[in-house]
């Protein structure tokens, strides 16, 4: 994972959201997810190169079920973009970086 | 497009299209293998067994060996023998005109393919069915999931429901067993179609339950999965039952939409292969693993369909040189 991927908790999520000055995407994995494993490198790039335009973050579900509850999170991979404290859109399921990218174009 | 023609390209990269890249890559034909692009469906690199747990029955491996460890096995290898592996799918072929053919990638409207090859080989695979119901696309990923291992760890201690009557079906509900309060097969027979090893772990296990001659007619819940419809077909009743899970496992279809008006296929939309073989109707053009067979559909078949195309399209290479 690199510098530019962030790892959210519970603890922090909520201020982080909140105080974020770009869309903040999130997602939620967990280490037995293989698909999960599969769009990390993508997700990775995607943060690297707008490093402006976004704030990208992880939340592992096994250690933080509490907020994949609040988020409906029933199915992962599932990606929620953030914007000004709220979900502005949801991405269930793996995608190849072609694809990710036309999900998030409107927040890029 | 680089201009160079390569001898051979492989699409895909389950057990079928790295095991024919480890051949041909022995064989110093240089593969290009597309492996695809990540997805949640069963298309993507490294196919479907990525999304299974362990596999107990693949030669070699007498404690078992979980799925995706054993497709970075297969990938390894195929490396190690001079593989090119892309991370992209293919979105066009050309096969009717060649040799040479040409495989785009991206922008499918492209006048020129992105590669060309003397010898292609098609293991492309087979995913999932959907059931086909108009709320499916609401409720996917807010309770209705096609992946047990990426999903059943959401319906601890629920009353959850697997539709199907197949090995896969039967796996996938006994593995939901280790989190779900209960989790019911809903099978449109009397009988499971599984196995009998399949079969007598779901009977002995005290979590399952089973509804027999059955079909899921509708699901209820606006934003997650509440109750789900059952049809029984023998008496025409419909019933809600209040699972908060449903998952599928009621089949596959194969991923031939690439090839479509090129190459011949069976009435059930498989490619059509020569008998005991893996040449397709198209000198050149080798299909392999669960793209071609509707019947055997195990890791080691395709893995051992994989090595025919290879040696096949090494055979084919020799015989008729550009």
């Amino acid at each position: 994972m690199s510098e530019h991927v962030q790892t959210f908790t519970e603890a922090t999520f909520q201020e982080v959201i909140g105080a974020a000055s770009t869309p903040v995407v999130v997602d939620f994995w967990a280490v037995w997810c293989t698909p999960c494993k599969m769009i990390a490198p993508i997700l990775d790039e995607i943060a690297s190169e707008n490093p402006d335009k976004l704030l990208v973050g992880k939340v592992n579900v096994d250690e933080n079920p509490t907020l994949a509850r609040d988020f409906d999170v029933m199915s992962i991979p599932t990606i929620l973009v953030f914007e000004d404290g709220l979900v502005k859109h949801r991405i269930v399921g793996a995608r190849g970086k072609p694809q990710m990218l036309e999900e998030l174009a409107e927040f890029l | 497009m680089s201009g160079e023609i390569r001898d051979v390209i492989i699409i895909g990269s389950g057990p079928a299209g790295l095991t024919a890249a480890i051949y041909t890559g022995r064989a110093n034909l240089g593969p290009l293998v597309l492996e695809g692009e990540p997805s949640s469906t069963g298309d993507q690199p490294g196919g479907q067994l990525m999304l299974t747990t362990e596999i107990e029955n693949y030669p070699g491996f007498p404690t078992g060996i979980m799925g995706p460890d054993l497709m970075m096995g297969f990938r390894e290898q195929a490396a190690r023998f001079g593989a090119e592996i892309q991370t992209v799918k293919a979105s066009r072929v050309e096969l009717t005109n060649g040799p040479p053919f040409g495989v785009w990638v991206g922008d499918p409207t492209a006048e020129e393919p992105t590669h060309c090859a003397r010898s292609i080989i098609i293991a492309t695979g087979a995913q999932a069915l959907m059931l086909g119901l108009p709320a499916e696309e609401r409720l996917i990923g807010h309770g209705y999931s096609t992946c047990a291992t990426c999903d059943g760890f959401f319906f601890r201690d629920q009353d959850i429901a697997v539709v199907g009557g197949g090995d896969s079906a039967v796996e996938e509900a006994t593995f939901l067993t280790r989190f779900a309060r209960s989790v019911t097969i809903i099978h449109r027979r009397d009988t499971l179609r599984a196995s009998k090893i399949m079969r007598d772990r779901a009977f002995n296990n005290e979590k399952m339950r089973f509804l027999w001659n059955s079909v899921v007619t509708d699901l209820k819940g606006e934003s997650k999965v509440e109750g789900v419809e059952i049809q029984n077909v023998e008496t025409g009743e419909r019933t809600v039952h209040p699972f908060t899970g449903l998952f599928v496992a009621i089949g596959h279809r194969p991923n031939t939409g690439l090839f479509e008006g090129q190459l011949e296929t069976h009435p059930n939309g498989y490619l059509k292969t020569v008998p005991g073989r893996t040449a397709t109707n198209l000198a050149g053009v080798f299909a392999c693993g669960d793209v071609q067979d509707d019947f055997y559909r195990q890791a080691i078949t395709a893995a051992g369909s994989g090595c025919s195309a290879a040696i096949e399209a090494e055979r084919w290479l020799e015989a008729n040189p550009l």
